[in-house]
């Protein structure tokens, strides 16, 4: 129990604690406006449509918000102290060494994938993916009003990116995470020396096909099932295209338009569905090639 | 007795000091008030008018002007603190300790920047989340969005390069986990995809160019810092200002179609 609380109120920790409490509320709260402005006919923003001065009923409320922001943010400043540890050592590697803590997310990552997906790919792929959002969303409903029902493949991929796999791998990586990047529940302590068996295979090996021969090469046959695997895996995409091209979402959107949304959508599947293989059946790759494994 | 000061009100707002620095009267009138805005340089950000659900914290939790807010907080506090911080390794810490200990009000300044920098990160996602629940990045605004991307993008480059500024055990090594994904970026890193086919070595990747050398050392810290303090901040800015001044032009705060058709 002194462990939680320690790792709970860690400096470094009070704003992750702060975070989920404000994502948890704002969830549930647009989820409300949201379901309340499904349900009535025309939104509660259009029923809010008059114009009003800015001075002062806008800055009113700017003002408030400053006022209120500064108070929290002066007794936080006062009640706590930024962490300072011990001179910068390199040669005194701590256990276990994070990330800053909006990065742990990525840190997760690293553990079901090798570092040039985990750190460089998926941070490229969310910073294009969240850009190419405003022209591949073509939907005209839902501009400028909280709903769920006119929007609902949109609002759920993004919590699903946002809510799982951004803020609950954080948590995951700041409140589970201890030496050795083992898994540790929040209350039990760090056991420094805690040994996890590594038990990790590959995906072909899973079938009876060893990734490398006994000459220590690597097997072609792996290197077949890992990429005929992956392709399967993007084809799905090409499938559902193929199954609802006559429908309207589809011939709305177009083959580019379509591709990018498939190509976003099935990469940012793919993370959790190699989080469920690696701890259900430890795999470790997919697929292994001279140049990279994934 | 408050009619003294009432007459004095009067002619103070009659005096030519007065009116130099106000440019309109003061009555509590509809034309004073939308000069109010228009007459201000940092209030004319806003259009004189605005439909009621802009002003309702409920719509916008008010999280992109937090996040304002917090960046202006953090421009003042990191200004005093540069006052007391020298980015060289010998230096660093020795500063920080002195900061800590010695300096009045420097805990202070140092805490409310760090839970500043915290915070804003939390703002910045939670101004995105409600950007995207209200899906105001549809037409017209679908640019602002990306220029919100760039800005996020920043938040938490600024946040990873002060991350390092204290020169302790937390800043080193979580500045190394993350520096290290660098080395595997494809083809730009020795230890990613075909990097080595391209002749990437550790001494002139991708991560040695951010590192100033081959490990997180005294080049790194003069090289966050400076980014940290000058080229970031100023980027920023200047995103901001497109940022902004796009809101306005794209037609201020989203709202529901049936309101934008009346105007």
């Amino acid at each position: 129990m002194d462990h939680l609380l320690g790792i709970l109120t860690k400096p470094d920790n009070v704003p992750i604690v702060l975070m989920l409490a404000l994502i948890i509320f704002y969830t549930t709260y647009s989820f409300r406006k949201a379901r309340r402005n499904d349900r009535r006919e025309g939104s509660e923003e259009a029923d809010l449509g008059d114009k009003v001065q800015v001075w002062p009923n806008l800055v009113k409320v700017e003002f408030l918000a400053a006022l209120v922001v500064m108070a929290i943010l002066t007794v936080w400043s006062i009640t706590l102290n930024a962490p300072l540890e011990q001179p910068a050592n390199p040669s005194l590697t701590p256990n276990p060494s994070k990330a800053p803590w909006y990065f742990l997310g990525l840190q997760e990552i690293l553990v079901y994938f090798d570092p040039w997906i985990a750190g460089v790919t998926i941070p490229t792929l969310i910073i294009l993916g969240l850009c190419a959002i405003p022209y591949i969303d073509i939907n005209p409903k839902g501009n400028g009003y909280y709903t769920f029902k006119e929007r609902r493949f949109a609002i759920l991929t993004f919590c699903f990116g946002f809510l799982v796999l951004w803020v609950s791998l954080i948590v995951l990586g700041t409140f589970f995470r201890g030496p050795g990047w083992n898994l540790f529940l929040p209350w039990q302590e760090w056991d420094t020396h805690r040994v996890v068996a590594l038990t990790n295979i590959d995906w072909s090996e899973l079938f009876g096909v060893p990734t490398h021969r006994v000459d220590d090469s690597l097997n072609p046959a792996a290197m077949a099932i890992g990429t005929i695997t992956i392709l399967a895996w993007f084809s799905l995409g090409a499938l559902y295209y193929v199954w609802k091209r006559k429908g309207d979402v589809l011939r709305r959107l177009g083959p580019v338009r379509y591709t990018i949304i498939a190509a976003l959508f099935l990469i940012m599947m793919a993370l959790p569905v190699k989080i469920i293989l690696r701890l259900v059946l430890n795999v470790k790759y997919i697929l292994v090639t001279p140049w990279f494994n994934i | 007795m408050f009619g003294i000061f009432e007459t004095l009100r009067e002619k103070l707002r009659r005096t030519d000091v007065y009116k130099s620095i106000f440019r309109h009267a003061y009555q509590d009138t509809q034309r004073n008030r939308a000069l109010q805005i228009l007459d201000n340089v940092f209030l004319h950000l806003h259009p004189v008018r605005v439909s009621r659900h802009a002003t309702n914290v409920g719509y916008t939790w008010g999280m992109g002007g937090i996040t304002f807010l917090l960046f202006i907080v953090l421009t003042v506090t990191g200004v005093i603190l540069m006052f007391y911080y020298r980015p060289a390794a010998e230096y660093a810490y020795d500063d920080m300790k002195y900061l800590m200990n010695d300096v009045a009000f420097g805990p202070l300044m140092r805490n409310m920047h760090r839970w500043a920098a915290h915070a804003m990160v939390i703002t910045v996602m939670l101004h995105m989340f409600r950007v995207f629940l209200t899906g105001s990045y549809k037409p017209p605004r679908q640019f602002n969005w990306v220029i919100g991307v760039f800005l996020l993008t920043l938040t938490l480059f600024l946040s990873f390069t002060g991350y390092l500024l204290p020169w302790d055990q937390l800043a080193i090594w979580a500045v190394t986990v993350g520096t290290n994904m660098a080395r595997a970026t494809p083809l730009l890193g020795h230890e990613g995809p075909f990097g080595a086919e391209l002749g990437m070595k550790v001494n002139n990747d991708v991560r040695f160019v951010l590192l100033g050398g081959t490990q997180v050392g005294p080049p790194t810290l003069l090289r966050f810092y400076v980014l940290h303090c000058i080229f970031l901040p100023l980027i920023g800015s200047v995103l901001m200002i497109v940022h902004f001044w796009r809101v306005r032009k794209d037609g201020g705060i989203s709202g529901p179609e049936s309101e934008t058709k009346k105007n």
